[in-house]
């Protein structure tokens, strides 16, 4: 198949995919997006036989407007620009889950300080802000009381971009030192690992330990739901174990990151991601 | 395996042969990340600063 391969940098996820796409012998475009013009009228010449592209963007706002002028242009995109916008966006992401039964941490939204404080006391301490946009663990603080939250908040009000002033604040929820990726394409998991760290944030960027996960069925369940709630692709679904048994799904992630996962486990995690990918295209009735 | 130099501090690197344009890699002398801005020749730059928005 000829394959548009969408990215800003080659990281080794990247690389994964390129290596297994390669041993395959599919034909691949590699289009730095940094480099390419997208109109609104017809695509580049460049693109005309794509059977499909895969967006592997490290810039959240790159993948969601450049996969928007993919499927403008017919051109099958993973993942769909609807399901990165759902999920790059925190709220959206909790809205959809939440419409859709699926657990998920409290949270509440704020648009004024003022607003955001008396949240952060209803809810009660510890709590968690994170900002609407982002990754890795990144501009997320966990609150223990009323003099750290009134310093967080007037950080946040004055660090520039507006949507720092959207106060998206979460019941904080006491995980047993590790939360739960597992990747899924349409819900399917690929594989799964546990995050393991001391620290409140067990994400893998920042230092957390990676580790094999058995997927238990009731977790196999709550991911299929999730992937759905937000229209399926290739995901990376973000679940934590509560204290009174059970799973709250945290995040999705669009453009999910799996080296650590595919070091951890046994399984083929890129082999499985082009599987899908064929798959797909098979499906539509055009490989070459 | 190629020959090449950080351009952020200048000690000697030797990369893969199958190094990729836009790959990011690190300098083991200063630890800056760098990206491969092409291969043939291997030509580097300082790799772009983290963004708000970069991520999953």
């Amino acid at each position: 198949m000829n394959v548009g391969f969408l990215y800003s940098q080659i990281r080794a996820d990247e690389k994964l995919l390129l290596t297994e796409l390669r041993s395959r012998g599919h034909d691949i475009l590699k289009i730095d997006v940094r480099k390419h013009q997208f109109s609104i009228k017809s695509p580049s010449p460049d693109f005309k036989d794509l059977d499909i592209v895969i967006d592997r963007c490290i810039a959240q706002s790159q993948s969601k407007f450049a996969s928007m002028f993919f499927d403008s242009y017919d051109i099958p995109i993973v993942n769909k620009p609807a399901i990165v916008e759902r999920c790059s966006d925190k709220i959206k992401t909790s809205l959809l889950l939440t419409k859709a039964g699926i657990p998920t941490p409290e949270t509440t939204v704020a648009f004024s300080t003022e607003s955001a404080l008396e949240t952060i006391e209803s809810i009660g301490y510890p709590c968690v802000i994170k900002p609407v946009v982002g990754s890795w663990g990144r501009l997320m603080a966990k609150i223990d009381n009323r003099t750290a939250a009134e310093a967080i908040v007037e950080h946040k009000a004055t660090l520039g971009h507006y949507e720092h002033k959207i106060f998206y604040i979460q019941k904080f929820i006491n995980k047993p030192n590790r939360d739960i990726r597992v990747v899924a394409a349409d819900g399917n998991p690929i594989a799964a690992m546990t995050r393991t760290s001391t620290h409140w944030l067990t994400n893998a960027a920042k230092g957390a330990q990676s580790a094999a996960y058995e997927i238990p069925d009731d977790v196999a369940s709550l991911v299929e739901q999730a992937s759905k709630a937000v229209g399926g692709g290739l995901l990376g679904v973000d679940l934590m174990e509560l204290e009174e048994g059970g799973f709250t799904v945290h995040e999705i992630n669009p453009g999910t990151e799996f080296k650590a996962l595919n070091e951890c486990v046994d399984v083929d995690v890129p082999s499985h991601i082009i599987n899908w990918i064929e798959s797909l295209v098979h499906k539509k009735g055009d490989i070459k | 395996m190629v020959n090449t130099t950080c351009v952020e501090c200048g000690s000697e690197l030797t990369i893969s042969d199958d190094v990729e344009s836009g790959e990011i890699l690190d300098c083991d002398d200063c630890g800056i990340e760098l990206e491969v801005i092409s291969v043939d020749p291997v030509e580097l730059s300082t790799a772009p600063e983290l963004e708000e928005d970069w991520g999953e």
